[in-house]
């Protein structure tokens, strides 16, 4: 019984200490991003890798994500002889909250992973040492352009999911209900509007930010040795993982006082 | 056989002699909790000649050498490079430093994400006002790479290349600066007897040809004997003997014996 009072409280605390480093963390991304000089040339390759590495799978989620969701709310609706409700409650809840948040554990999946093992493989081989010794900041160059690129492709990732899913909703509907296009989506777009909208990406560029940022901070103070680096990649999806449904979570309760406005 | 004391002493006077030491270290102290690494460490290199410092691993030798570069700070201790207080050094002035000296990392240390050539450029980043405007990069690149005897490698992927040709990409690299003192942290670790007498002839050969000062970090006694004009050894984070390779081991103390078996 001690021994795991013991441990809760080591882990709670340990949690709390990694949140104040990841604040700190996060105050010096904001501090050098201002400084010149710029690397945008390694700011489009990261958004290319962030955007290339996570494409296929985002395409497929996204589609099946709609496609399911269709199929299994579609007997429901019958009952109540609601189905030409379909395409707005598909619409409303995919964009609002289904979209965002799975493409953005997706993201957390194969980006923070791929990030927090690649710093960390650059700091255990001193790579990192080697670009701060030839006078290249080593933050500005991997971890700011990194930051950016997921804060900036992560929303657009989730648009084109969101659409992709939209489109699998589509589908479904046309051939199990005959639904033309043009009627499927002007009801999705009737039904949504921009309170819907503005919120759902302001809330996933957060997610990006937060993709980014557990990523490098993981990788790049990661222990020595290659169990180093793997522990550094696991880490960064559970955190971020963690860290997008905390945000989801916040993003709801302040968007409600606003409907509530 | 001559006391320790006494090719101490010896040295002491020559120093006092010659006025032209580029680095000057004293008590240099440095610790990670109660691992105390190094406790008063004193050093003096000299314009143009190649000093090894001998110890076992983990006597604190890569802390050292990454304390001079200003990758880690003492805490306490003088670090002055050629005339420049290394410690207490402004960024910009240690990245205009650090542009003058060499470093060749225990594990190579390439860019495993970008091609031998812009491995070599990296470097070049920051520093191409140091010459001129009209410089020749691609020219730069393959003269560095020539003088190790590897232009053919020059768009190839560090993972294309074996561990010995890898050292010397890295090489290239530090020469590309047109270093004034070359650092080497274990120049040959990890590789075979044949590939590492490559190695060290070829560090002969650079500093004949580009004239530069080298320390020299190492535990391979080959490696010291052919390549030092005077030695330090590292023993309990101080240096416990110094001399050339000719007095060190004809001296009749057990733990410099030690080093020579
Ligand atoms: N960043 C660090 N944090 C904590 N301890 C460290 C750190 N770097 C080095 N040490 C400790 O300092 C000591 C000296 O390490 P160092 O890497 O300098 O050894 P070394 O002489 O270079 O050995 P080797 O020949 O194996 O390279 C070791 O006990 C190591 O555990
Ligand atoms: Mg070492």
């Amino acid at each position: 019984m001690m021994l795991s009072e013991k441990s809760i409280g080591s882990l709670i605390s340990s949690f709390f200490k990694q949140i104040g480093a990841l604040t700190f963390f996060a105050g010096h991304f904001f501090k050098e991003a201002i400084q010149p000089p710029y690397e945008f040339n390694e700011l489009l390759k990261q958004c290319y890798s962030v955007g290339n590495r996570s494409l296929p799978l985002v395409s497929l989620t996204g589609f099946i994500i709609g496609l399911v969701l269709t199929l299994q709310t579609r007997p429901t609706l019958q009952e109540f002889g609601a189905v030409s409700w379909m395409p707005s409650m598909v619409g409303i809840s995919i964009v609002r909250e289904i979209g965002p948040v799975i493409i953005a554990l997706i993201c957390a999946g194969r980006v923070a992973s791929g990030i927090g093992a690649e710093l960390g493989s650059m700091r255990v081989t001193e790579q990192i040492d080697a670009m701060e010794v030839s006078g290249t900041n080593p933050f500005k160059f991997l971890v700011v352009t990194r930051i950016t690129a997921t804060t900036l492709m992560v929303p657009l990732l989730v648009i084109y999911g969101d659409v992709l899913a939209l489109y699998g909703s589509f589908l479904v509907e046309h051939f199990k209900g005959d639904v033309s296009a043009r009627l499927f989506f002007n009801q999705v777009f009737n039904a949504l509007n921009f309170s819907d909208l503005i919120p759902a990406v302001i809330k996933s560029v957060f997610f990006g930010f937060a993709i980014g940022l557990v990523g490098c901070f993981k990788g790049y103070y990661c222990e020595k040795g290659t169990v180093g680096v793997g522990l550094a990649a696991n880490t960064a999806v559970v955190m971020s993982s963690l860290l997008i449904f905390i945000l989801d979570f916040i993003a709801v309760i302040i968007s409600d006082i606003f409907y509530d406005l | 056989m001559k006391s320790l004391e006494n090719i101490q002493e010896q040295h002491k006077e020559e120093q006092l002699e010659t006025n032209d030491a580029i680095i000057i270290v004293e008590d240099l102290e440095k610790s990670f909790a109660s691992n105390h690494v190094l406790n008063g460490f004193n050093m003096k290199l000299f314009s143009g000649e190649n000093l090894v410092i001998m110890g076992k691993s983990g006597s604190g030798k890569s802390v050292m050498i990454k304390c001079l570069i200003g990758l880690m700070k003492p805490d306490r201790g003088v670090i002055n490079i050629m005339g420049k207080d290394i410690v207490h050094l402004d960024q910009s002035s240690l990245d205009e430093l650090r542009a003058d000296i060499g470093f060749l990392f225990q594990g190579s240390a390439l860019y495993d994400s970008m091609t031998v050539r812009e491995n070599l450029e990296f470097p070049l980043r920051r520093h191409r006002e140091r010459f001129g405007k009209n410089i020749e990069v691609d020219h730069m690149v393959l003269e560095a790479l020539e003088s190790v005897g590897l232009a053919h490698t020059v768009d190839l992927m560090p993972g294309e290349l074996s561990g010995g040709m890898q050292r010397r990409v890295a090489l290239a690299r530090t020469l590309i600066m047109k270093p004034k003192i070359i650092f080497y942290d274990e120049p040959t670790s990890g590789l075979d007897p044949i590939t590492s007498k490559e190695i060290i002839v070829l560090m002969k050969k650079i500093q004949q040809q580009y004239k530069t000062s080298a320390l020299i970090i190492t535990h391979d006694v080959d490696c010291a004997r052919v390549i030092s004009d005077r030695m330090i050894l590292l023993v309990d984070g101080v240096n416990y003997a110094e001399g050339t390779y000719q007095e060190l081991i004809k001296v009749d103390d057990p733990k410099v014996k030690a080093f020579f078996k």
